[in-house]
């Protein structure tokens, strides 16, 4: 019990870099999946290439692997940043194809009467974007978001294990100085519980204020 | 459905010839930028010399390719162990859930939660470092626990989806509830949901490779091995150029399995009392709707 009372300052900094990670990665995925999203739905071929490459590929890679290859193969190219800028790009981008997907399912929703309607009523393709079609499409995007956004969070573990200060790695240094390991991790568990449950509430309240089930 | 419908959305009309002549020198203009991505990328290999025979050498060798062979064969043993085991977990967590003794539904259901909103690693770390056992059975119970979860919400979002009409019609000519679930409740809901329980496999295939991090000889420790290896002038980008491709084909060819599946279910007589998923992996947010197929 008195594991984390001890060792308040390790878990707390361990606390603050899974949440930190979780944020950058999560803007970058927010971002790069939705420029990927529209690269998707664009009516020009070549965009919508680069756009399925792009999802297929990075959704059927181990992120363990592009861990590998991120952290410890870019700096190959002289490219040298800190270990966590890193995370955030691997973690960043893998979450994005994920993003993009639930973005374009969720305009796909969104029926073609709706689009035709907003046209011949005058409006431009800026308009109709941005007054007709994702206000409603936001809406069904939601609980698939909130869903990626939990899978990001959790997927932060990984980064630990290639040293960038997060939760999980905060075992080791416990474990050195002699501690339960079992209570170790039952704070550990209980610290991803609540970033997991944070996430997962703000989603509801989200959906609750702004879905419509489609 | 929007599989059916491609090529038109809300967003634009069917094009011109004028949209059309302005799309063709849009995508000439992004070809451009993309073909010049990817001679900077060939250049970049080039320049800090990675198609250079002494990295490459190692590939030749009988005993670096049989190590990589090998890790191969662990990772898809660790993979064939762990989906048996997470489909047996799934379906018994499943059954707690829709159990009608409140005891029961609690305990799988406090489990199925917990389990769902805890990372893989953290499960795969406590087995391998608190109780202290082998790298396999640590990571295979990682990766049962996690998607054997998972996997239960799946199935139990399947036979709750079933037509309500096919259980009262079960109940009407008297069977019991035993029965009503394993004929005519559960092969539905197992047809219906096939395509997003070999999505979640694909998600335990990929996490396999989680047994890295807990020196598993697996494929990726194999690449490790060979690319710290001063012998090759540390050939890690050839490694990384050799790995990926055959892990993201793996994975690719049970996703696109998954979808195939989906596709040929929608057309099945047999799933006309259910909506067959479209191929995606299990919800994590606790009391998502379930993932059954976009509606028109």
């Amino acid at each position: 019990m008195n594991v984390l009372t001890d060792n308040f300052s390790v878990y707390g900094e361990g606390f603050l870099g899974t949440v930190e990670l979780t944020f950058f990665a999560s803007l970058l995925a927010l971002a790069l999946g939705f420029v990927m999203a529209s690269f998707r739905v664009a009516p020009v071929g070549s965009l919508r290439v680069i756009g399925t490459v792009w999802v297929t590929v990075l959704r059927n890679t181990p992120l363990t692997l592009l861990f590998f290859a991120v952290l410890l193969g870019l700096p190959r190219f002289g490219l040298v940043l800190p270990f966590n800028v890193f995370a955030v790009l691997a973690l960043g981008c893998y979450t994005s194809a994920f993003i993009c997907e639930a973005l374009r399912s969720g305009i796909n929703t969104v029926p073609r009467g709706q689009g035709e309607a907003a046209r011949s009523l005058g409006m431009t393709f800026s308009q109709t974007l941005s007054n007709v079609v994702l206000p409603q499409a936001f809406r069904t995007v939601i609980p698939p978001i909130g869903s990626t956004l939990i899978a990001l969070a959790k997927n932060s573990a990984i980064a630990g294990a290639f040293s960038v200060t997060e939760l999980l790695g905060t075992y080791k240094t416990l474990g050195e100085l002699g501690y339960d390991v079992i209570w170790t991790f039952v704070w550990i568990a209980v610290g991803y519980l609540i970033i997991t449950l944070a996430i997962s509430a703000v989603f509801n309240v989200l959906e609750r204020k702004w879905g419509v089930p489609r | 459905m929007t599989a059916n419908a491609p090529t038109t959305t809300a967003l634009y009309d069917i094009p011109g010839p004028k949209a059309r002549a302005r799309h063709r020198l849009y995508g000439v203009g992004a070809s451009l930028v993309i073909v010049a991505l990817l001679g900077w990328l060939v250049y970049l290999l080039v320049d800090t010399g990675q198609f250079e025979a002494a990295k490459w050498a190692p590939f030749q060798y009988k005993g670096i390719q049989e190590l990589l062979l090998r890790g191969l064969g662990n990772t898809l043993k660790a993979f064939a162990i762990a989906a048996v085991l997470s489909l047996v977990l799934g379906c018994l967590l499943a059954v707690g859930r829709l159990s009608e003794h409140r005891v029961l539904r609690w305990v799988s259901t406090l489990v199925v939660e917990f389990f769902r909103a805890m990372p893989v690693l953290v499960m795969i770390f406590f087995v391998f470092v608190a109780l202290e056992v082998q790298p396999l059975p640590a990571l295979v119970a990682g990766l049962t626990l996690y998607n054997g979860s998972v996997l239960a919400e799946v199935f139990r979002s399947g036979v709750n989806s079933v037509d309500r009409g096919q259980r009262e019609a079960a109940y009407a000519l008297g069977m019991r509830k035993t029965q009503v679930m394993t004929y005519v409740l559960a092969p539905q809901a197992a047809r219906a949901m096939l395509p997003s329980i070999i999505s979640q496999l694909v998600v335990a295939l990929k996490d396999t490779s989680l047994g890295f991090l807990i020196t598993y000889e697996e494929f990726l420790h194999a690449g490790k091995l060979i690319a710290s290896n001063l012998d090759y002038d540390l050939p890690f980008i050839p490694v990384v150029m050799v790995i990926s491709p055959i892990y993201i084909g793996m994975c690719m060819l049970l996703s696109w399995f998954a979808g195939w599946v989906a596709r040929r279910q929608r057309r099945n007589p047999k799933t006309e009392a259910i909506d067959v998923a479209p191929a995606g992996p299990g919800p994590l947010l606790p009391g998502e709707a379930p993932p059954t197929a976009d509606r028109p």
